[in-house]
């Protein structure tokens, strides 16, 4: 044997998954198509943003390395929705992407049971459905107990501008030419998804006067748990807000035909995600909209480049010169990398299980964009939970799924093989049932203990986070027994807060029930003896419990149909009546629960109260 | 559900025609043994073919047969139906002999049942059909019917793509807090909205607790004092409309002691023994005993004596009704007036239960008191069944929590949890949303399981 596990792909996915099967102490071989690619960002220069700013905390919570990484090449921090409740606050970094990737591959190399190699992978060896090693472009055989595939878009990319196709990857690296093909021949069912990105445009030559600034948050923030933030706010390098012009749009629709994807090229099969479309759709979609917004983002600290988000586009080269030409301050604009569409295989996703292992072929994992994902962050949580699920398969222990209630890596794993992907997938919050229980606040409350358990938690972080949980039932006691009186000066200041004045004593809890009354009112009467995060937790607990009840009891109902388990090996043919889409579908997927099950589209409560029957009085009699 | 099952589909008795409905794969066979006339295993289907229901060579009865063949039919299974001449001997003679020949004896709702697992109809439509099942009269058969086109669903669908819109709005908000190109939901905008949907399910709430108690009967009572002529109004109302008095068997509706049927309307006569016994025993019904029967009455018929002056007695009991549907009725308007009706609401109605006069002008006060006009109208949408009601007083309930969170200044991302709620609730109606519970209540309603 001479690897336990082979991650193949060195991406956000590939990283978290190689890094938390050699922490779980498995001797690991990361196989990528380029070292200097490593943690490579390709697209946007950003980490997190809403929903995916809470999915980065909870890696971070699970013992996963994008958090902390994050918080190393940050050029500012955001936290959006803050003026929003704490269900949807998240927080987002402008990365810099020579420190990003330059820090993961310091961590991904000190990592003692880790190796890395450079090679182009393009079979795999499989053994009587069990997944036994990989096949290098060469002919090289690398035998394992289970491999994990994060390819990314690497699978049989097409580099697509104007009317030109090039079979590439993003940089121009070379792509895996034959790995899809062989998973086809393998069994699985093979989709072509599609995705985009703008121009990177020299900084110097861009006449900010006439952007708009925007700066991070004025607090300061980390990803991790496990550190305080060490920047300094008047550090941070703004990003710039543009708009697009009349001319923009004129040069786009005369020049539509020209785009790859409106006639340029006629043979795009690849799907295209909807919650990012590029400037093209945005132009023949929202046409009554006189302007749509860009915002210029710096990539690094160390090279020129900025990225348009908002613009990205297929058009040909010199349609892009004019388009960017033809935003406000970029007029002299010199384009250093211009816009793309990749089209690129994914395996769709229903094939595999909660773990994140292909029904198909035993220990083999996949995670990331070849699962149609899109996003960085969606691609890191899935390698964590795909290296720890192949990592405890060895060690012959259950896999660790997270209910949709207990976090958005659980939404998300859950959406995918459950519902499939018809466009790149993209977490939001409002595919989260039960946001309100999965904050960016409380994600180390939630997940940790998971992480510990595990084995990628140490008992230093472990009892952290014990001493957090202990501390917040003694600030809640605390504000129960602490009482203020209705002195004259406690009313003035209640007064000022417009807040209703006291006849009677009240404790700091039940003042703080009151909408208008924070904690930092709070601390105006008493000093607290708690720190900031707890008392942040405090906050919330008390002044939304009502809501967080509600969601609570939602969440139960949840639980408990998503407990009601369907044998492994039901037949469906066997259910009499089920409409012919429920039983394809229920074939497909073979759901674990009745609450997975009533989550597929196309099976309605008719089918599952059929599907119930079934189970309760058939499969146990059919199976004599 | 392999077997086929047949039943008696129309009231026992009481319609001119009754029909018989069979459903499943042998349907069709089964009744063409029992049936002369032309062949119906070689039909096409949606046919309707006469002929004659025999027992070997006896004719039972001269019938129409409609064939009704998988899957466009309620059940999704083959239908047979067949029109007999009604009167209960014959249409059970006709079920017995299908029995025989191998149908099982339906369950009551199973062929509803059937159509629900078949995926023919949503769970409203479920509901609506068992509504019709069990309906009465007219005006509830008219009801059900209402609820089996869609309408309902219609209007619970709008209601919710309404919010979906509100909420759609709002997540969009949440998950591109930098798009200034998407409005920004306000909390006033929310409230604005949040009223016109109050308005719309307090509507429907209103209609479906009227629609009830057309469906379920209108508790009635008739008091006033003894010797007023109560019973002979009773009777009149009886003799005039062939309506009858039954003692009903029940759990909840004990103080029902009959029903009697005005026009395809149900009234639920309280303590029909008080009014007929009172004539005799005097003392027997006294105001405390009225009162009593005030609390549980949605219609009060108060009836005075136009022969003579109004009593304490009287006056009291006019002014217990005040709070109540009620109709004051002067009988006795044959005899000298001694009665003062200035001192009365003028919309009292005179009549003489001894002439049978002014009897029609009870009924038609009775039509316009419950909008029973609004009812006959076909427009008319409502909900017949104490669950969806139960479920728009909680989705109304839900509502008023969105607007105390709206109040409290909470945050509209909070706010939205609310909305939601009453997003998931109205779609429980429609069968839109699963929930647990759901099911289990189909299961006890349904008999399945163990």
């Amino acid at each position: 044997m001479d690897y336990e596990i082979i991650v193949v792909g060195g991406g956000h996915a590939g990283c978290e998954a190689s890094l938390a099967a050699a922490r779980k102490g498995h001797k690991t071989l990361l196989v990528t198509g380029n070292i200097k690619n490593i943690a490579d960002m390709p697209c946007n220069p950003s980490i997190g943003g809403s929903a995916k700013g809470i999915v980065v905390r909870e890696i971070d919570a699970l013992g996963g390395e994008m958090g902390k990484n994050a918080d190393k090449g940050q050029l500012q921090m955001k936290m959006l929705n803050h003026k929003k409740g704490p269900a949807v606050q998240a927080l987002r970094a402008q990365a810099d992407k020579v420190t990003y990737p330059k820090e993961m591959y310091k961590t991904l190399s000190e990592e003692k049971n880790l190796t890395i190699r450079e090679a182009m992978v393009e079979d795999l060896i499989v053994e009587n459905g069990k997944v036994k090693g990989i096949i290098l472009e060469d002919g090289t055989e690398i035998v394992s107990k289970a491999v994990i595939l994060t390819t990314g878009t690497y699978l049989k990319a097409d580099i697509m501008v104007g009317d030109t196709r090039h079979r590439e990857g993003p940089h121009g690296e070379k792509p895996s030419q034959h790995l899809s093909d062989n998973l086809k021949s393998l069994g699985f069912k093979i989709i072509r998804l599609k995705t985009g990105t703008p121009q990177r445009i020299d900084k110097n030559t861009i006449d900010f006067s006439k952007t708009k600034e925007e700066y991070g948050s004025d607090r300061k923030y980390t990803f991790s748990f496990d550190h305080e933030p060490s920047y300094n706010l008047e550090d941070q390098i703004p990003c710039h807000l543009i708009y697009t012009t009349p001319e923009t749009h004129q040069i786009i629709k005369d020049n539509l035909t020209k785009s790859s994807m409106y006639g340029g090229l006629n043979d795009i099969t690849g799907v295209g995600p909807r919650y990012c479309p590029s400037i093209e759709d945005k132009i023949v979609r929202f046409s009554d909209k006189e302007r749509h917004q860009l915002f210029l983002e710096p990539e690094s600290l160390y090279y020129d480049d900025i990225y348009i988000q908002g613009f990205s586009t297929s058009m040909p080269h010199d349609v892009q010169e004019k388009m960017v030409h033809s935003l406000p301050g970029l007029e002299n604009a010199k384009i250093l990398k211009y816009a793309y569409a990749i089209e690129y295989d994914a395996i769709y996703p229903t094939q595999l299980k909660q773990s994140l292992e292909t029904k198909l072929i035993e220990n083999l994992f996949t995670a990331g964009q070849i699962n149609g994902t899109s996003g960085y962050e969606e691609a890191a949580c899935q390698g964590l939970i795909a290296g720890i699920n192949a990592s405890l398969k060895l060690e012959g222990k259950e896999p660790l799924i997270l209910k949709r209630n207990e976090a958005y890596i659980g939404v998300l794993i859950d959406d995918l093989v459950t519902k499939g992907v018809i466009d790149p997938y993209r977490l939001l919050t409002s595919r989260a049932e039960y946001r309100l229980l999965l904050r960016h606040d409380n994600a180390d409350l939630r997940l940790r203990e998971y992480g510990y358990q595990v084995g990628l938690i140490s008992d230093v972080q472990y009892n952290k986070l014990k001493q957090k949980k202990q501390d917040i039932k003694s600030a809640i006691a605390y504000l129960k027994e602490h009482k203020i009186t209705p002195t004259e000066e406690v009313n003035q200041y209640l007064e000022q807060q417009e807040s209703a004045t006291l006849k009677d004593g009240i404790s700091l809890y039940d003042l703080l029930k009151r909408p208008e009354i924070k904690m930092e009112h709070i601390n105006h009467f008493y000093e607290l003896p708690f720190e900031n995060s707890v008392l942040e937790q405090v906050e919330i607990e008390i002044k939304y419990e009502g809501y967080i009840k509600k969601a609570l009891h939602e969440a139960d109902k949840m639980v408990d149909l998503d407990n009601k388990k369907i044998p492994e090996d039901i037949d469906y043919s066997k259910i009499h009546n089920l409409a012919s889409e429920a039983k394809q579908k229920l074939n497909e997927i073979r759901p674990t629960s009745i609450g997975q099950a009533l989550r597929i589209s196309g099976v309605n409560p008719a089918d599952i109260s059929l599907l119930m029957v079934y189970i309760k009085k058939e499969y146990f009699h059919d199976r004599g | 559900m392999e077997d086929t099952i047949a039943a008696i589909s129309t009231a026992l008795g009481v319609g001119a025609i009754s029909i018989i409905r069979v459903s499943g794969k042998e349907a069709i066979s089964i009744v063409n043994k029992i049936f002369k006339g032309k062949d119906l295993n070689l039909v096409s289907t949606h046919t309707i073919h006469y002929g004659h229901i025999i027992d070997n060579a006896e004719i039972i009865d001269e019938v129409l047969v409609s064939i009704m063949k998988a899957p466009k039919t309620f059940t999704v299974e083959d239908i047979v139906e067949i029109n007999a001449h009604g009167g209960i001997a014959t249409t059970h003679r006709i079920l017995e002999l299908l029995l025989k020949n191998g149908c099982r004896l339906a369950t009551p709702g199973e062929f509803t049942k059937r159509a629900f697992l078949n995926g023919r109809i949503d769970l409203l439509e479920a509901e609506s059909v068992m509504d019709l099942i069990s309906s009465k009269t007219e005006a509830t058969r008219k009801m059900a019917i209402s609820g089996v086109d869609g309408k309902l669903s219609l209007l619970i669908h709008s209601l919710r793509s309404k919010i979906i819109e509100l909420l759609a709005n709002i997540e969009v908000n949440i998950d591109y807090p930098e798009y200034e190109d998407i409005e920004e939901m306000t909390i006033e905008e929310l409230n604005k909205s949040m009223t016109s949907i109050e308005h719309e399910l307090k509507d429907i709430l209103t209609n479906s607790k009227e629609g009830k108690m057309i469906k379920e009967g209108i508790n009635t009572s008739i008091i006033g004092r003894p010797n007023v002529g109560k019973s002979s109004i009773l009777n009149r109302l009886l003799n005039e409309n062939k309506a009858i008095v039954t003692d009903i068997e029940g759990t909840t509706r004990d103080v029902v002691e009959g029903n009697i049927i005005i026009d395809g309307i149900m009234l639920n006569i309280l303590d029909t023994a008080g009014i007929r016994e009172t004539e005799n025993v005097v003392e027997q019904i006294g105001v405390r005993k009225s009162l009593e029967l005030l609390e549980q009455s949605d219609l009060v018929l108060v009836v005075l004596n136009n022969n003579e002056a109004l009593t304490e007695q009287d006056i009291d009991i006019l002014k217990q009704v005040k709070h109540k549907n009620h109709i004051v009725i002067v009988n006795k308007k044959d005899l000298e007036r001694h009665l003062d009706v200035t001192t009365l609401e003028p919309d009292y109605i005179e009549i003489s239960a001894l002439n049978d006069e002014g009897i029609e002008k009870i009924k038609n006060r009775i039509r316009e008191l419950f909008h029973l006009e609004k009812f006959e109208n076909q427009d008319m949408t409502y909900l017949t069944n104490a669950r969806s009601i139960a479920l728009v007083e909680q989705a109304l309930e839900s509502l008023k929590e969105v607007k105390r969170g709206i109040e409290q200044n909470m945050p509209i991302d909070m706010v939205e949890i609310d909305l939601k709620k009453v997003w998931n609730l109205l779609g429980e109606i429609t069968g839109e949303t699963y929930q647990d519970e759901l099911i289990e209540q189909l299961f006890s309603q349904f008999c399945l399981g163990k």
